[in-house]
């Protein structure tokens, strides 16, 4: 058995373990073992990935009970991109936050790791129960980190978030039950197995099941009408932590992804393709409201959370239209997205930072104080995120334009692009207030007698320049990159693989 | 037996939802109990309702009850007690911090608490 696939739970696992038994004393080693947590944590997901490149899907049997009775992990394409991915992203968060922001509170490396173990978890596993589960650790790290430090805002939008998402799980769990009273079984594989056979009288439970099971993953990833809690709790978090969940939206869009296309996709007869048209109309939904609320934010924080309803509208438009290309786009859009709104917080907060009381509103305020560095950072992030050539956006969204069918291309090309119209709008307006409407230099000097301290600093350079460097990196590798999620695309469309792959390799050592 | 069942879940349920959907914390953290009271319930019910079955296996080739719901809904119950004492950590907090019960922070006397 190849025992890398559960190497990004369980370094997570043992370091936030550590981490949180070692709280007092100097916060240097905690720093340092985080990072090197983080930096191992990158280097597997790159091994998970060069393996998953040959196509093959291998599994993780926990405990060796072999599927469909025992949990297994399961590496494909798709799962491996998305460990690498918040490997990368959670790398850049803290860094950033290493320079400070963690000695904020208690116990932030090692809720952070937690919040990791439960992230790789969601993306590794082929079981639904597990799914749970891990999406169960991620969210009560994600409680804890999003309160990190304090305060009132915090307080308040976190008492929100917590009793949305215990709601959330309590549906989750209801959809599971049904879905294991009508089909039998809750491991992934075995499911999409069975869900063609079913007979017509639990065809409707199963439906239901499936369609809480929407609902559910629909909050996660801030969909349409469940999408109000996410600004005023991303807003609200600390900027590394803000970072880190920009891949929480993300968990919810994958377990769309693989739920809706695996268990529920063109194979499963009746049950075929149940999300899709709900999504699709939603997404679109979710894109034009995103633009407006772009629009309306009066504070860069505010804002930078509308890009992400923005960008989840585009990821789920891309699940909408249910073909190849389109879910290849996706993957690409997903990678650019996450990493660039990641970086975006992190800016943000850099800004706010040395604009004294002005801090992230968008108001005429002291100028910052590295309005070079700042200033290009900000520039290249808004036009990778608004999807302005020469950044990564474009070619994200060029490559999902192209995939629509023309039945699709009339309601997504003018809703998408006016959305991108919004966010470039809306950030060069916040852009030229922020940058160059600041007050004149008399406050300046002044702020820099008051004790703050000169630039940002090292380590908060480093991880703004892994996230938002990221999109030129992007675009130069977009060749080889968007292969490899056009062919993890092919990969999760081939339902019959992944079935083999897990329950025909068990019958065959059975019989020998 | 179906319907009892049935009757009691479905009770606890919109009693949690009702409490669940209040203006104060406690009312809502007790609605989320008893929310996962009736999922925790329901959840135990989904391998079929059976009345004396053998635990795990029958030599007799006899009913026994399906294991893996109940291995379920215990890992639901531990996560639901977990998340239960969070939450009650949490409304204090709120209590402290906000100076008011309310789930918005509002104080009872004035229509809207400034933001700070």
């Amino acid at each position: 058995m190849n025992h890398l696939i559960v190497l990004p739970i369980l370094i997570p696992l043992f370091s936030g373990l550590g981490l949180l038994l070692k709280r007092e004393g100097p916060a240097t080693p905690r720093r340092l073992i985080a990072l090197a947590a983080t930096v191992a944590l990158l280097v597997c997901g790159v091994l998970l990935m060069r393996q998953s490149a040959s196509g093959i899907i291998q599994y993780y049997a926990l405990g060796d009970w072999q599927p469909p009775f025992g949990i297994i992990l399961v590496l494909d394409r798709l799962s491996a991109l998305m460990v690498t991915l918040t490997a990368l992203l959670a790398l850049g968060s803290l860094c950033y936050a290493s320079a400070g922001s963690d000695e904020e509170g208690s116990n932030f490396h090692g809720l952070f790791q937690l919040q990791l173990m439960g992230i790789n978890g969601a993306f590794l596993t082929g079981d639904l129960f597990n799914l749970f589960v891990f999406f169960e650790v991620l969210l009560i790290a994600s409680y804890s980190l999003l309160m990190h430090g304090g305060g009132k805002a915090r307080i308040h939008s976190g008492f929100h978030y917590v009793v949305l998402n215990l709601a959330g799980s309590a549906l989750f769990l209801i959809g599971l039950g049904v879905l294991y009273g009508t089909i039998g079984t809750l491991n992934m594989a075995d499911m999409a197995a069975r869900a063609p056979g079913l007979d017509s009288g639990r065809l409707v439970l199963a439906e239901a099941g499936a369609m809480l099971l929407l609902v559910v993953f629909g909050m996660k990833s801030a969909i349409l009408p469940l999408y109000f809690w996410l600004p005023r709790a991303y807003a609200a978090a600390p900027a590394p932590v803000a970072a880190l969940f920009a891949i929480l939206t993300k968990v919810g869009i994958y377990a769309i992804l693989r739920v809706f296309t695996l268990i529920f996709g063109p194979q499963a007869g009746s049950l075929a393709n149940l999300a899709q048209p709900w999504v699709w109309w939603l997404a679109l939904a979710t894109l034009a409201l995103g633009g407006i609320g772009v629009l309306s934010s009066r504070d860069l924080r505010t804002q930078v959370a509308y890009l992400i309803i923005i960008s989840v509208g585009t990821l789920l438009a891309g699940i909408g239209m249910n073909s190849l290309d389109a879910h290849g786009a996706l993957l690409y859009y997903m990678v650019h997205t996450t990493l660039i709104t990641g970086g975006l917080f992190l800016l943000v907060d850099s800004i706010a930072r040395q604009r004294g009381k002005a801090g992230a509103r968008i108001v005429r305020g002291r100028s910052v104080q590295q309005v070079a560095l700042l200033g290009t950072l900000f520039f290249v992030a808004a036009l990778a995120v608004a999807g302005v050539p020469p950044f990564s956006g474009a070619v994200g969204k060029a490559l999902l334009l192209q995939a629509a069918t023309p039945d699709q291309q009339a309601w997504l090309w003018p809703i998408l692009l006016s959305s991108s119209l919004a966010a470039i709008v809306a950030l060069s307006r916040s852009g030229s207030t922020v940058f160059w409407r600041a007050s004149g230099g008399g406050e300046r000097s002044e702020s820099r007698d008051s004790g703050d301290a000169p630039g940002i600093g090292a380590l908060r350079t480093l991880g703004l320049l892994l996230l938002i460097g990221a999109s030129p990196l992007l675009v130069a590798f977009a060749g080889p990159l968007s292969a490899y999620t056009e062919a993890a695309a092919d990969q999760l469309a081939d339902h019959e693989a992944y079935i083999q792959a897990i329950l025909e390799r068990h019958r065959t050592e059975g019989d020998s | 037996m179906e319907a009892l069942f049935s009757m009691t879940t479905g009770v606890l349920a919109a009693c949690g939802l009702f409490l669940a959907l209040r203006g104060r914390t406690f009312p809502v953290v007790v609605g989320l109990t008893l929310l996962s009271y009736a999922v925790n319930l329901f959840l135990f019910s989904m391998g079929g309702l059976d009345t004396g079955g053998a635990v795990v296996l029958d030599d007799k080739g006899g009913s026994h009850a399906d294991p893996l719901p109940q291995a379920l809904v215990l890992t639901a119950i531990v996560i639901g007690f977990a998340m239960t004492a969070f939450s009650v950590i949490l409304a204090m907090r709120a209590r402290g911090d906000l100076g008011s019960d309310h789930v918005n922070g509002n104080r009872v006397d004035e229509p809207r608490e400034e933001r700070s």
